[in-house]
């Protein structure tokens, strides 16, 4: 249940929803990122394996 | 064993691979039900009242503002004297980390200190140097991004995380050496009468240790993908070569 937080709920849900955000989107971001770097370097090796 | 077998990235990626599910799952438990603790079932302040709850966000955004700079300091001086470039990588791989969180730290302050202190910003000396901290980083940050020999780049960027290092410190322990400004001392302060209430005490140590947890998961998958860059840079330029 959502706890009563009177004249503080701007304050409160803003700083909240500010450091989810932005640790949220840091998160994605560097799992976007390590994904990406994993892929290229996974194609570039494959394109160097003499077959 | 030695600690220093882990500056060969082979040993590093091994070691990190069969680590990083661990540590994330770990830091994803440890960072919910604290957050959730402090957000559902911690009472008002008799002072402060709901606005407390930001303490939760605040407090550990700020503990690693200022430790993820001397994480770098620690990897910087490391490649400053023995040249491991896992090192350099890691302390490039927690700079963006270290950013959000002072990031995070800054707005919240400024969120808690208009209720509190009637005011968003107050050029008190522990929130001057936590802003001096984040443009630190941001100049950490493009600094890598603008030279392009990497050796170079992990030259420079160890002797500004040096300077820096001055204002992490600062920012710490600015409330103590000025006693001036509006922020307070230390918030987990055990000297008697400052001690606070273990209903508010018990959440925000296992919020500390969420974002201590999901500071090493990021900095490992962010390192892990700074090797993968380079051997990808070490590749193309052999090829060029061949």
């Amino acid at each position: 249940m959502m706890p009563d937080l009177g004249r503080y709920a701007f304050a409160v849900l803003a700083a909240w929803g500010v450091t989810l955000a932005l640790t949220g989107g840091l998160v994605a971001l560097s799992l976007w990122q390590a994904a990406r770097a994993r892929r290229a370097l996974a194609e570039r090796e494959a394109d160097r394996t003499p077959r | 064993m030695s600690l220093w077998e882990y500056a060969n990235p082979t040993k590093f990626m091994e070691t990190s691979g069969r680590l990083l599910p661990w540590v994330a799952a770990l830091a994803a438990a440890t960072l919910a039900s604290g957050l959730l603790w402090g957000f559902f079932l911690t009472p008002d302040d008799y002072r402060q009242g709901a606005s407390v709850k930001i303490l939760y966000v605040h407090v550990p955004t700020a503990m690693m503002a200022i430790n993820a700079w001397l994480m770098m300091l620690v990897a910087s001086l490391v490649w400053l004297v023995r040249r491991h470039h896992v090192s350099a990588l890691a302390a490039k791989a927690a700079a963006p980390v270290g950013a959000t969180m002072t990031l995070c730290a800054l707005v919240t302050g400024a969120l808690w200190g208009q209720p509190v202190w009637g005011s968003w910003w107050e050029w008190d000396p522990r929130l001057t140097s936590f802003l001096v901290l984040f443009l630190f980083y941001l100049g950490y940050m493009a600094l890598w991004s603008a030279v392009e020999n990497p050796d170079t780049a992990a030259d420079m960027t160890s002797i500004l995380c040096l300077v820096g290092s001055v204002f992490a410190v600062l920012s710490r322990y600015a409330a103590n050496f000025w006693s001036q400004g509006m922020h307070q001392g230390a918030s987990l302060s055990v000297a008697p009468g400052q001690r606070m209430d273990d209903a508010f005490r018990t959440p925000l140590y296992i919020v500390l240790a969420g974002f201590v947890l999901l500071f090493v998961a990021l900095v490992l998958l962010r390192t892990r993908t700074e090797i993968r860059l380079r051997r990808l840079a070490a590749l193309a330029a052999r090829e060029r070569m061949a």
